[in-house]
């Protein structure tokens, strides 16, 4: 199992992460490695297997709609390299921009 | 088709609909999700800004409204839900990721029957589910003058249903009836304000042609930042007529989100295929997947309000109306209980829908208020105009002006009859200076009444309504002008 160029590219791009050339090459190695390894799970004959997303046996967590007290605004932009008037601050984004819901 | 003849082409819509709903708390935390108003950043908790370590856990109340919505749709509502992961990097993304419903959605396959262009048809529900809102961002500039964007996260976390039909609308007027009515069940069911100016009721349009006979789509578009009924009419209207002319021209439609610019009345490309988004969908390992009790769905479906198509046909059954005019009542949750609230202390059910259709219709057509609550006048107010004109107090043309004003000002009847000396004059000696001036100032039609054309009489009265602004009597005004035109002539 083999990853391409391009699919480091495409994947490092969704991850907003800049690569070298050099480090495309490492990853493109590592990355096709770490698919070789989890094929061995293809082995397990899962015909009897239901689709399973979640292992926890727990199931139907809710909790009531009751609104509690918020955390102070300090500690909420405590961890925030930028900050004003009570906003976190962030570099620019275009209004039409890359947004979707 | 025949040779020569051009294609004839026909619009293919489906619409996503976000709706926030009414809970106290947030969809994964108990900040408050009544966010409007509140100074930045003072609704966040750790879960909301997705601090390591934390856990969400689904608000019970949002489920609930979710599969209510469901229910009113005729959705089916699956035994087994789940959470998933969408991940993309934006900045009002907290987290980097939304959590949303991919492929187990609360709710599925419904439909809504919608009154337009002079028909109704079955417009499908793909499906209803449930997320959270995202943070809001302000663009600007900071204290040193640098542009940049400002995170407020209050919105983040709020619940946000989404509710996705079928690509089953046909035509922009079509689009808005089903937003309406969506809007108006929506209320009904108090799940939402639906107010769309807001943002608190959204809507993205999906919108491709094809020709007509064929099943094959075009290429599809998708049209954002539509922020009013009118708005989203008048974008599908201008994308559906884009798409035309690049088809008839030879050209092509690409792949592409286009925003709507409200004042400049035209789409613009927002964002093409080739960046197309790869959400990266997977199931959200912190909420573990959610059953669905049969009891809790019959018990939901049990207490369901009076939606708006029982509404319809308890006019037609109860108050005799026309199943048409039924529908354009019932299409707004405001009207609908201005006309209920009106027939209750004027009951003549026909005469008040009668005065919606003509005069309260096309006032919110002027005022381009398509959204608004609040748009219809106090019930009481309707009332006693319709009494003041039983009466005989004004007449038909002063009870229009009357209502303009109700609507405008919120004023009461008898205060601007007052105001405006609008009372009907059906004293004859008051009428008769009036009646001779309009008979010396128009020989014309008075020749052609004395020489047997007697529908000359009715422009003669026109003139009586316009001397005296609308108050004259006009049966008074007619009776007194037949009388002296046919007298000798003096």
């Amino acid at each position: 199992m083999s990853i391409s160029r391009e699919e480091v590219e495409h994947v490092a791009h969704l991850a907003r992460l800049g690569l070298s050339e050099e480090e495309k090459t490492r990853l493109q190695r590592q990355l096709s490695q770490i698919l070789e390894t989890m094929r061995a799970i293809d082995q397990v004959d899962t015909t009897t297997i239901p689709p399973t997303a979640q292992v926890i046996p727990l199931d139907t967590i809710m909790r009531e709609d009751v609104a509690r007290p918020s955390a102070p605004v300090d500690d909420i932009l405590r961890n925030a390299p930028s900050h004003e008037a009570g906003f976190f601050r962030v570099p620019p984004v275009l209004e039409t921009g890359d947004r979707d819901l | 088709m025949a040779v020569g003849a051009p294609p004839r082409y026909e619009a293919v819509v489906g619409l996503e609909v976000h709706s926030q709903l009414l809970t106290r708390s947030k969809m994964f935390c108990g900040c408050s999700a009544e966010y409007a108003g509140a100074p930045p950043n003072t609704q966040v908790c750790a879960i909301c800004l997705g601090m390591p370590g934390t856990l969400p856990v689904a608000n019970r109340r949002a489920v609930e409204l979710t599969l209510m919505t469901g229910l009113a749709l005729n959705c089916e509502i699956p035994d087994a839900s789940k959470f998933d992961r969408k991940n993309y990097p934006y900045p009002d993304l907290v987290k980097g990721y939304q959590i949303s419903q991919y492929d187990l959605p609360f709710c599925r396959g419904g439909w809504i029957d919608v009154e337009a262009d002079g028909g109704s048809r079955r417009i499908g529900i793909e499906r209803v589910h449930l997320e959270e809102d995202t943070a809001r961002l302000v663009h600007g500039v900071d204290a040193a003058g640098r542009a940049c964007s400002f995170v407020d996260v209050n919105r983040s976390g709020a619940p946000l249903m989404e509710i996705v039909s079928k690509p089953d609308l046909r035509s922009p007027a079509e689009a808005r009836v089903y937003l309406q009515k969506l809007r108006a069940i929506l209320r009904t069911l108090g799940v939402s304000t639906g107010n769309m100016e807001e943002g608190s009721f959204r809507c993205d349009a999906n919108v491709s042609l094809r020709v007509v006979g064929e099943s094959e789509l075009g290429t599809k578009t998708e049209v954002k930042n539509m922020n009013s009924f009118r708005s989203v009419q008048r974008a599908l209207e201008y994308e559906i007529g884009r798409h035309t002319a690049l088809l008839e021209s030879g050209g092509r439609v690409v792949q592409e989100t286009r925003g709507w610019i409200e004042d400049r009345g035209l789409t613009v490309s927002q964002r093409s295929k080739e960046q197309a988004h790869d959400y990266r969908y997977f199931p959200e390992p912190d909420l573990p997947p959610l059953f669905i009790k049969r009891e809790w769905v019959a018990e939901l479906q049990q207490a369901l309000p009076e939606l708006p198509d029982a509404r319809r046909e308890r006019y037609v059954s109860q108050h005799g109306l026309t199943p048409y005019l039924a529908g354009q009542l019932t299409a707004s949750a405001e009207t609908a209980d201005f006309f209920e609230q009106t027939v209750q202390i004027y009951p003549d059910p026909k005469k008040v829908g009668n005065w919606i259709q003509s005069e309260l219709f096309r006032l919110q057509n002027e005022a381009g208020d398509d959204d608004a609550s609040g748009s219809v006048p106090q019930p009481e107010h309707m009332a006693e105009l319709l009494r003041l004109l039983d009466a005989g107090t004004i007449g038909g043309s002063a009870a229009k002006q009357v209502f303009d004003e109700m609507y405008r000002t919120g004023a009461a009847p008898a205060q601007i009859v007052e105001s405006r000396s609008l009372t009907q004059v059906s004293d004859s000696d008051a009428l008769s200076g009036v009646v001779d001036d309009v008979i010396k100032a128009n020989p014309s039609p008075v020749a052609d009444y004395r020489g047997g054309k007697t529908a000359a009489l009715g422009r003669l009265v026109g003139e009586i309504m316009k001397a005296t602004r609308g108050r004259a009597n006009p049966s008074l005004a007619s009776e007194l002008l037949r009388t002296r035109l046919n007298q000798p002539d003096s």
